[in-house]
């Protein structure tokens, strides 16, 4: 982790509601895809945490989406303004355990992060297959992004506007896959691993305080115990977690 | 040069800077980021007979100007504090500390006391009756000027460090059980805890917190923890460790003329790791830029004159 200034690049709507955040700065403490950052956004007390989308040797991009006073702020905010960030937090996926054809499971917010996560394993030569759901053929976004990775993209929306109807769990089943990672709602990661036959990543969503294992704020418990979906997660395995 | 050296109970403070308990964790979070020694002291994970998860999530919410917890003492049990982290503490950490003791009944309190006594890094012992997240506990033994004084005189006949019995300002009248603590023989009042509070999520249009209610900290309860910690200062000659809401050098010192012999640093912590390193970084320049030598000589100082 380090505290540094960022500055503001570009701060763009992508669909409503979801803007697309490119910081540049000092983003060295980012060392794998599932990390967050955690960004101080004027006249909030508590800094917000957001899963690295994409980091670069300039910069790190954030896809966020407006659902309260911080992220209204932060979408007010313009290009050349600093942010006071903790950049590099959290665990992140551990690609070693993918095989050949790991399979992303995202469903809304969830989708950002399998952008590095997909260039990662595409660079370590494996076989990207993801499923990426949303309520509507409107709140897509990202999917393009990935596929054009070089990922073999099927998408699920629940009202049937685009790709399959349904979630992401009724595009899983006919897809091969060795190892899968997930990052969605609750009840995505329930349906998940009621259909999953492999073992696989979850990265959790919490309402932090600290972001840094401090405060005990977003403590889950698992098999081994209580964990701090900050500093021991926020991704943590099939088998960690208790169903 | 200014002097920032104090005493508390008798124990020599670099500094009167010491995070509050629950915002550091046992030390190692903050050790990763910077050498802690510069710290005045800390304050440690309260710590209760048996492990607890504490409350269920969420468990932290924002306000203006600060935040809400309701963690409810999350800890490993009083056991595991002592066999694992406190001598992890001890490898990153050399100087006394604030050993904070919850407990659920006044012989809790005592034996989890006599049990941290025990621990030669243990320079005080914090006793937390003020938490507002649990039931039949924590708050409810210091709301009462009777109940404090028990555990307060429970804990001292187990111990022989300095015991500073730590308050909450959900109270009518905090002197009261400040004064009812001294009777009991407390060598140290420690206050204020979090004032109990809620907020509502308007897309669920249900609380925030699980736990409905938690405790409010952060900048916006300062006013409310200098008033009563200038309150109490007219009321004991026992030495008084001040927070809330202290996140700068500036609002150390503001704690220091209004009674506090040192002052612990709690939701700056969450907000940032590297509160307490800024506060005592900035710490000379404010004490010149307001005229201030030495810390010991402001103690109390706004009552003078």
């Amino acid at each position: 982790m380090k505290k540094t200034t960022l500055m503001i690049y570009k701060n763009n709507p992508i669909i409503g509601g979801v803007y697309k955040l490119y910081l540049t700065g000092d983003v060295s403490a980012i060392h794998c895809p599932g990390q967050f950052v955690e960004l101080s956004v004027p006249g909030q007390f508590l800094r917000r945490p957001f899963s690295v989308c994409d980091w670069d040797r300039d910069g790190v991009t954030v896809v966020y989406r407006t659902v309260g006073q911080g992220t209204r702020r932060l979408a007010a905010m313009m290009p050349g303004e600093g942010i006071d960030a903790l950049v590099g937090l959290g665990n992140g996926f551990d690609t070693s355990l993918s095989g050949e054809k790991p399979l992303l499971i995202a469903g809304g917010s969830g989708v950002p992060m399998m952008l590095c996560l997909a260039k990662q394993l595409l660079a370590e030569g494996k076989t990207v297959t993801a499923v990426l759901g949303y309520r509507t053929a409107s709140d897509i976004f990202l999917a393009d992004d990935i596929r054009y990775l070089g990922v073999d993209v099927h998408l699920t929306t629940e009202d049937g506007s685009a790709g399959v109807r349904g979630t992401v769990t009724d595009a899983m089943e006919d897809l091969d896959y060795t190892y899968f990672y997930t990052c969605g709602p609750e009840a995505m990661f329930r349906a998940v691993n009621g259909v999953a036959n492999t073992s696989g990543q979850f990265s959790l969503e919490a309402r932090m305080g600290c972001g840094y294992g401090a405060c005990m704020g977003c403590t889950i418990e698992t098999v081994k115990g209580p964990k701090r979906v900050c500093k021991d997660g926020p991704v943590f395995t099939r088998e960690e977690l208790l169903w | 040069m200014v002097n920032t050296k104090l005493s508390l109970c008798g124990i020599a403070l670099d500094n009167p800077v010491i995070p509050a308990s629950g915002t550091f964790g046992y030390g190692h979070e903050f050790a990763e980021y910077y050498d802690i020694n510069i710290l005045g002291s800390l304050s440690t994970k309260g710590a209760t007979r048996e492990a607890r998860f504490g409350n269920p999530t969420p468990r932290i919410a924002e306000c203006a100007a600060g935040m809400l917890n309701s963690v409810g003492l999350q800890n490993p049990g009083v056991d595991a504090v002592i066999a694992e982290e406190l001598p992890r503490l001890a490898r990153v950490f050399h100087k006394p500390v604030l050993a904070n003791v919850c407990g659920f009944s006044v012989e809790e309190y005592a034996e989890n006391a006599a049990k941290l006594d025990k621990q030669p890094q243990v320079g005080w012992l914090e006793i937390n009756i003020s938490c507002p997240n649990v039931h039949c506990g924590g708050m409810s033994f210091g709301t009462d000027p009777r109940l404090a004084a028990e555990v307060t005189r429970a804990v001292k006949v187990v111990t022989t460090k300095p015991v500073m019995m730590k308050l909450t300002p959900n109270v009518t009248d905090i002197v009261s059980v400040a004064r009812a603590c001294e009777d009991a023989g407390a060598d140290g009042v420690a206050l204020i805890n979090t004032l109990m509070g809620m907020s509502i999520d308007l897309r669920s249009k249900r609380p925030v917190l699980a736990n409905v209610t938690g405790g409010v900290s952060g900048p916006a309860v300062k006013p409310v923890a200098l008033r009563m910690v200038y309150q109490v200062y007219e009321a004991v000659s026992i030495p008084i460790l001040g927070m809330g809401g202290v996140q700068s050098a500036e609002d150390v010192l503001e704690f220091l003329l209004s009674g506090a012999t040192a002052v612990e640093v709690g939701a700056a912590n969450v907000a940032d790791p590297f509160a307490c390193k800024n506060i005592i970084e900035t710490l000379p320049a404010a004490m010149a830029r307001y005229g201030i030598t030495d810390l010991k000589d402001i103690i109390g100082g706004a009552h003078h004159g």
